[in-house]
């Protein structure tokens, strides 16, 4: 029981890891992102060629992850996204299906269709009990690493002159431009950190999560609930939003294996019918 | 005279600001009355309440004496309570005849029809074609409301308000932003309304609110400041002190 | 100038106004040609009996028949998306319910005589996608067009979950065997070619698109336009904005049942594939090749890409979904309305070019 928890709030943390990016940015310039899973792909299996292909230690990987993909994130968001901003949601949603499938595809291309495996270094596997619960290692591992992020986010958005500044703009992104901020910096900044933070995820859940070509498709939708659920006004409601997630996932998948993914979509449809202001309280006042 | 129009201390609050603070107004039927104030009065505010686009936080709001406080926009639009916008709300891709002949069918009840053709009665086209000619834009009446100059989509905004045949009016700013050379048409379009549409005109503008309007209210900070014949108001000395103090602020 | 004469003024008016509104309702030259292609292309099937060679087109009559299914898919899309601006990523599964309507009442009609009908087979498809429809179009009306989106998304993975789980009926994810409609009207038995496939594919396919080309240009069609082009001002003149968007709704649902139970009467066959997501995205795709906005579309949208896809698979199987992103991306960026967009704007420097007879029409 324990350890459904535990394992769910590992997953929980990792998905908000993954998701926290799309959730800012799409708060930030109300530019949906599905194609977000992508960077988080791309960390993924830069974790896996430079471990499995050139044997290099699973920990100059995590940061290699997070700097590759920011770097992948701002140059698309210089030449691509910028584009679309002004552009509706539609055009938005079709432009990263568009991305989605050519990634899909490349990677299949260059890395098979398979799923990919790494073996993550012996210290981080195995598990131990603890109040009777079977602690994974490696779960562990991924709680503390997330926690940190999570403290550090919340550090820099709530106490840093570069969060106040984030923070004005989302809240109203004409009075922060009128105010002197410079939004476009803030938000390529923004994208290009929360790619990264994705990139980050990948790599992290390269071992836990199953990475192959379809990552993009399959993990969008866990990433849509979080966004729907938790709001993207605040990070603490994707956060929170991240964990229930993960514990009902899990826990689904362990109690009730036959509804499958059942539980989470009906989640889904009932927060957006009952709470869509909880989803995106800006624009839904027209 | 009988009252068309009335609120009874009507109350707006968005958070902590009070947007319409306790407004009970009054407009008898055939009114040319103008609500004027400095900006961020809560003009726009209260004619939104008026319509239905919000919905009050107190207070309530009679159309022809049935309390229309709960209802829906389309159905205060069915009572006759018919509005233009500040900012423009038209539909860009379509032509102004077929903007009016959409109004006129909705009011007809001829728009749930699946099969008959769009256009194809005749009393109704001629109605639409009447009105637009009535309203200068007879020159554009199949172009694309899109690519139109501002005032004759100002004028449009009229056109679709007055397809539905009401019984009150509200203009909102509706010169608002229009070249001089094109604001004495919006201005003689104004003038010309018949007498059977009661008229609230929401303005910023002295010189057309003193030109049409027979009586005036002043808002003030969502308050109903003053009422009184547009004579009485243009003498009041606090309603130049309101327009005085707020120069005085702008410029400083 | 008296009030009389300026009414008699616009009587006169009218007719001309009117004719000019009816207008944009007439066949045009290149509708008779559009369907005039489709009908050629099922007759070139009949020429190898004849004597002739008609390269590619008759071994490629099951293609053809899908293209129409598909394309009346994504006719069912440009009526909530083209004209009442409804966005949906979740067509699919009322295709998919359309699907094992018509695939269960075959399969399990065989022997009782009226249920296995192809036709009622359709109507039983449509019907059951439309009441999903009217359910579920309660939670389209409200919010922006990113949470339609989100809710049709979900509601289609939670059609295609249940279809997974439900093995007893559909067959889970070996898809339901053995639907076997009886002959169309009694008379034309579905062959192993294909050959009633495409016709009765052609025959329901037309039927809708001309009932949905009467609906949009009626003056329904026309108010699901203001709301598409601005619903504030639509409810602002008093109109049933959230009744329309219901009944559009509902209506699109109906169609893309029938175009799931054409697919799975033409090929005996219904599969949890029918309701997978690629659908949804595919059939929304297709509307945006095309062109929305123009019924025209999604039909030409969905020949192009379904040609493209069987030609590019058979140079790089599964690889063809990068050339679909990068067409997609391109789209987005640089054409307006697809295809019919880009031949709108050449007949429209052609037109500059040469001014036409007739300089009142469009």
């Amino acid at each position: 029981m324990l350890t459904i928890l535990f394992d769910g709030v590992a997953y929980g943390m990792l998905l908000f890891v993954l998701s926290v990016g799309l959730c800012v940015t799409l708060g930030l310039m109300n530019f949906i992102n599905l194609a977000h899973g992508a960077f988080a792909m791309a960390g993924g299996y830069l974790t896996v060629v430079m471990m499995n292909w050139y044997g290099i230690s699973f920990y100059w990987c995590l940061p290699a992850a997070f700097i590759v993909s920011a770097v992948l994130g701002v140059f698309l968001e210089r030449t691509l996204y910028s584009r679309l901003y002004d552009k509706t949601h539609l055009d938005q949603v079709l432009f990263s299906i568009g991305l989605i499938f050519v990634a899909t595809a490349a990677v299949d291309y260059v890395m098979g269709a398979s799923q990919q495996i790494i073996n993550l270094p012996a210290h981080l596997n195995g598990r131990f009990e603890f109040l009777g619960a079977s602690i994974g290692v490696y779960r562990l591992f991924v709680i503390v690493i997330c926690g940190l992020l999570t403290v550090a986010l919340q550090f820099v958005i709530g106490r840093t002159r570069f969060g106040s500044r984030l923070r004005a703009s989302v809240d109203d992104g004409r009075v922060a431009r009128g105010l002197g901020i410079d939004v476009t910096f803030i938000f390529a900044l923004t994208f290009a950190f929360g790619s990264g933070l994705a990139g980050l995820g990948g790599a992290l859940g390269a071992s836990i999560l199953s990475m192959d070509p379809t990552f993009p498709l399959k993990y969008m939708i866990y990433f849509l609930i979080v966004i729907a659920v938790g709001g993207t006004t605040t990070i603490t409601g994707p956060f929170f939003a991240s964990i229930l997630l993960g514990v009902a996932d899990v826990a689904g998948k362990y109690f009730v294996p036959s509804i499958g993914g059942f539980i989470i979509y009906s989640i889904m449809v009932l927060v957006l019918i009952f709470k869509p202001e909880g989803l995106f309280a800006r624009s839904t006042k027209r | 005279m009988t009252t068309v129009l009335e609120t009874r201390v009507l109350r707006k609050a968005f958070g902590g600001i009070t947007a319409t603070n306790d407004v009970s107004f009054t407009l008898p039927a055939g009114a040319r009355h103008a609500l004027i104030g400095p900006n961020g009065a809560g003009k726009t505010t209260f004619v939104n309440l008026l319509s239905g686009v919000l919905l009050p936080t107190s207070g309530s709001i009679f159309l022809n004496g049935e309390d229309v406080t709960e209802w829906s926009v389309r159905k205060r639009s069915r009572a006759g309570l018919a509005r233009t916008f500040q900012i423009n709300q038209l539909f860009a891709d379509l032509t102004p005849l077929q903007t009016i002949m959409i109004a006129i069918n909705e009011r007809e009840n001829a728009a749930r029809s699946w099969f008959r053709s769009f256009g194809a009665r005749k009393d109704l086209v001629g109605e639409a074609v009447e009105l637009i000619e009535s309203l200068n834009l007879a020159d554009v009446i199949h172009n694309r409301v899109g690519s139109l100059a501002y005032g004759k989509q100002r004028l449009l905004e009229i056109a679709i308000a007055l397809a539905a045949k009401p019984s009150v009016l509200l203009l909102d700013e509706p010169a608002a932003g229009v070249p001089e050379s094109e604001r004495d048409q919006i201005l003689n379009v104004v003038a010309a309304l018949p007498a059977s549409v009661s008229l609230v005109l929401i303005e910023h503008d002295m010189d057309l609110v003193f030109r049409f309007a027979k009586t005036i209210s002043v808002l003030v900070n969502g308050a109903l400041f003053v009422e009184g014949s547009a004579e009485e108001i243009a003498r009041d000395p606090r309603v130049r002190q309101v327009y005085l103090g707020e120069e005085v602020i702008n410029h400083g | 100038m008296s009030v009389a004469s300026a009414t008699d003024m616009s009587a006169a008016a009218a007719g001309p106004a009117s004719l000019r509104l009816m207008s944009a309702a007439r066949w045009r030259w290149y509708e008779f040609l559009f369907w005039g292609i489709a009908v050629a292309c099922g007759l070139s099937t009949l020429a190898p009996a004849l004597g002739f060679t008609v390269p590619v087109i008759p071994t490629k009559l099951m293609l053809m028949s899908e293209i129409l299914i598909l394309g009346l898919l994504a006719l069912s899309i440009d009526l909530t998306l083209g004209y009442a601006g409804l966005v949906t990523l979740g067509q699919g599964a009322f295709f998919g319910i359309g699907a094992y309507t018509a695939g269960l009442m075959a399969k399990y009609g065989a022997g009782v005589a009226p249920l296995s009908d192809p036709l009622l087979g359709l109507l039983g498809a449509g019907l059951a996608a439309g009441v999903v429809g009217f359910a579920t179009s309660f939670l389209v009306l409200r919010g922006s067009d990113l949470t339609r989106l989100m809710v049709t998304l979900g509601v289609a993975l939670i059609v295609e979950e249940l279809v997974n789980k439900l093995k007893d009926i559909t067959g889970g994810t070996d898809g339901l065997q053995g639907v076997m409609s009886s002959s169309v009207l009694g008379i034309w038995d579905f062959d192993l070619y294909g050959y009633t496939a495409f016709w009765y594919a052609l025959g329901i396919t037309f039927l809708c698109f001309w009932f949905c080309r009467r609906l949009v240009n009626s003056p329904f069609g026309y108010s699901l336009r203001a709301i598409k082009g601005n619903a504030l001002r639509a409810r602002a003149i008093g109109m049933p904005v959230n009744a329309r968007l219901i009944q559009v709704y509902t209506l699109s649902a109906f169609i893309a049942g029938v175009a799931g139970g054409l697919l799975a009467q033409t090929t005996q066959f219904a599969s949890p594939d029918m309701v997978a997501f690629h659908r949804s995205a595919d059939s929304l795709l297709m509307v945006i090749f095309g062109g929305a906005g123009h019924l025209y579309g999604g039909l030409i949208g969905a020949a192009i890409f379904r040609v493209m896809q069987d030609f590019l698979s058979n140079i790089t199987p599964q690889y063809w979904l990068f050339w679909v992103g990068i067409v997609l991306i391109l789209l987005v960026l640089f054409v307006r309305n697809g295809v019919i967009g880009l031949m709108m704007a050449a007949s429209q420097k052609y037109i500059a070019k040469v001014p036409p007879k007739s300089g009142a029409l469009k």
